[in-house]
């Protein structure tokens, strides 16, 4: 892309997009701090990091928002500088509720920790799945970063295996539950932390769909991963 | 550069506005200023009833575009036009056109208001008398119907014998509206309606557009990209004297076809 006659408008646009890049950063530290969390008994310190930075991820919504809304005011944005800046107030959106997920994760692993609570129950199973939902956010922030569809394309594809593990997390944890009525609360701990990490999955394919909208100019919310690939070979 | 596309025809789209006849259409169309080519093998269609808007950088032809379809550029000596430019059926270019009759159906207004030195009732009936004799009592409907049509009747009513030199700005070139207006032209063209005006008479004039365009065929000429994006149905966009893109403006603006209208109306031109 060319350069704006405006060096500002360049300097302001390029601000909003590291914005998110820093944000994307923040989100998946924290991402991977809650995992941690879920795999290490007893660190009361990680969560109260991550809810710490939660409030940072939140300001930097906040912040970012305002930019956009400046560079509207003043400039009237058209065609790409327009679809990117309706974008990233879309994607630090996502990025923000990402980051309410990851806490509801932290939290619910802190409780986990009671001994008499943690069983057995998979949290391998759990583990696993969370780190398709943080490679798949991974990718989604390179996408933007790079504005590559191919990428953004993968992640909305790739979405479908989170969902089926989540899936698969839910049957396991049913059968548990029907076997012994005692697994029944740490199975439900392990349920909600899942819908969390499914939730961020989710979050990460919004974002990979609004990378296409910026590049392409294509609005693929709601449609399948075939569709979008067939989009975008025109 | 490939010219196919260019002859395509605005493609109506979801939430845009429903196809709609052509009311003129440009074809294989050169111009020259003497020896200067200024248009270069324009091929579009302008449909009717609805607003096109022709935006550019400085010299990119689109003024000389729409001095082209009413032939204003003949009074000019060594200005030539050569293709076709059909409108009601027939080519305009063609010798034998009567350029009086054709300009009383293609009526246009200017980047600055021209208000004859004359009474605000004698502009707007000036122009009248050259195309039609009625009687003083018809003359009288038809001036305060031209005036409401260009939104000026209940600030002009009470003023009719004051001079239309002493209006502002913006209420003198609504009057040049409601003159073009005036003679129940078919087509309207706008070089630059509001370049001249403060943004509060530029949005009266806005709107005045919007309501005109459900009786008239618009083109209008533009440096305000974003006036382009409010009032036009169909935009052009010009460079060199090449159409470069034509289409919906609800598409162009938000996902242009070719990257040099994209460069052009993000503000990344030269």
């Amino acid at each position: 892309m060319n350069e704006h006659t405006s060096k500002q408008f360049d300097a302001e646009m390029e601000a909003i997009r590291s914005g998110v890049l820093a944000m994307g950063g923040l989100v998946e530290t924290q991402f991977r701090r809650a995992v941690e969390a879920l795999r290490i008994p007893g660190d009361v310190d990680i969560v109260t990091l991550v809810a710490s930075d939660e409030q940072a991820i939140n300001r930097m919504q906040m912040d970012i928002d305002q930019q956009c809304s400046q560079i509207i005011a003043k400039r009237q944005p058209a065609a790409i500088d327009l679809r990117m800046i309706l974008t990233v107030v879309k994607i630090v959106n996502e990025l923000e509720r990402i980051g309410d997920e990851i806490k509801k994760i932290a939290y619910k692993a802190q409780q986990m920790q009671r001994p008499e609570r943690l069983t057995t129950v998979r949290v391998h199973v759990i583990t696993r799945a969370a780190g398709l939902a943080e490679e798949n956010l991974q990718l989604a922030l390179d996408a933007f970063a790079r504005l590559d569809v191919n990428a953004a394309a993968t992640v909305i594809s790739n979405d479908e295996a989170i969902d089926a593990a989540f899936l698969a997390i839910l049957r396991q944890l049913i059968s548990y539950m029907m076997e012994d009525p005692r697994t029944i609360t740490p199975a439900l701990e392990i349920v909600f932390i899942a819908k969390s990490i499914e939730r961020i999955g989710d979050h990460a394919k919004n974002i990979a769909e609004d990378v296409v909208h910026v590049v392409k100019g294509k609005d693929v919310r709601h449609a399948t991963a075939e569709q979008i690939r067939a989009e975008l070979a025109e | 550069m490939n010219l196919d596309i260019f002859a395509i025809r605005p493609e109506a789209t979801p939430g845009a506005v429903a196809r709609t006849p052509t009311k003129i259409a440009a074809r294989h169309l050169d111009f020259y200023y003497g020896r200067f080519q200024a248009l270069k093998d324009i091929n579009l269609e302008i449909a009717e009833r609805r607003v096109t808007a022709f935006i550019g950088p400085s010299g990119c032809g689109k003024s000389t575009l729409l001095r082209t379809l009413n032939r204003m550029y003949s009074l000019y000596p060594g200005q030539r036009a050569v293709g076709e430019i059909v409108f009601n059926g027939r080519n305009i270019l063609e010798a034998g056109v009567d350029l009086n009759t054709l300009r009383a159906k293609i009526g246009m207004v200017f980047q600055k208001p021209t208000p004859f030195p004359m009474s605000i009732y004698d502009n707007i009936a000036f122009g009248v008398r050259l195309y039609e004799s009625l009687s003083p009592r018809e003359m009288d409907e038809r001036v305060e119907w031209a005036l409401t049509k260009a939104a000026m009747w209940d600030e002009a009513k009470n003023k009719l014998k004051q001079s239309g030199m002493a209006l502002s700005g913006g209420q003198q070139q609504r009057l040049c509206i409601a003159r073009a207006v005036a003679v129940k032209p078919e087509v309207l063209l706008l070089d630059e309606p509001t370049s001249a005006l403060d943004p509060i008479s530029t949005a009266k004039i806005e709107e005045l557009i919007s309501e005109l365009k459900s009786d008239y065929t618009i083109a209008i000429v533009t440096h305000n990209m974003q006036q382009a994006a409010r009032v036009s149905d169909y935009t052009a966009y010009m460079y060199l004297g090449e159409l470069i893109e034509f289409g919906a403006t609800d598409e162009l603006f938000l996902k242009p076809r070719r990257r040099e209208t994209e460069d052009y109306i993000t503000g990344r031109f030269g």
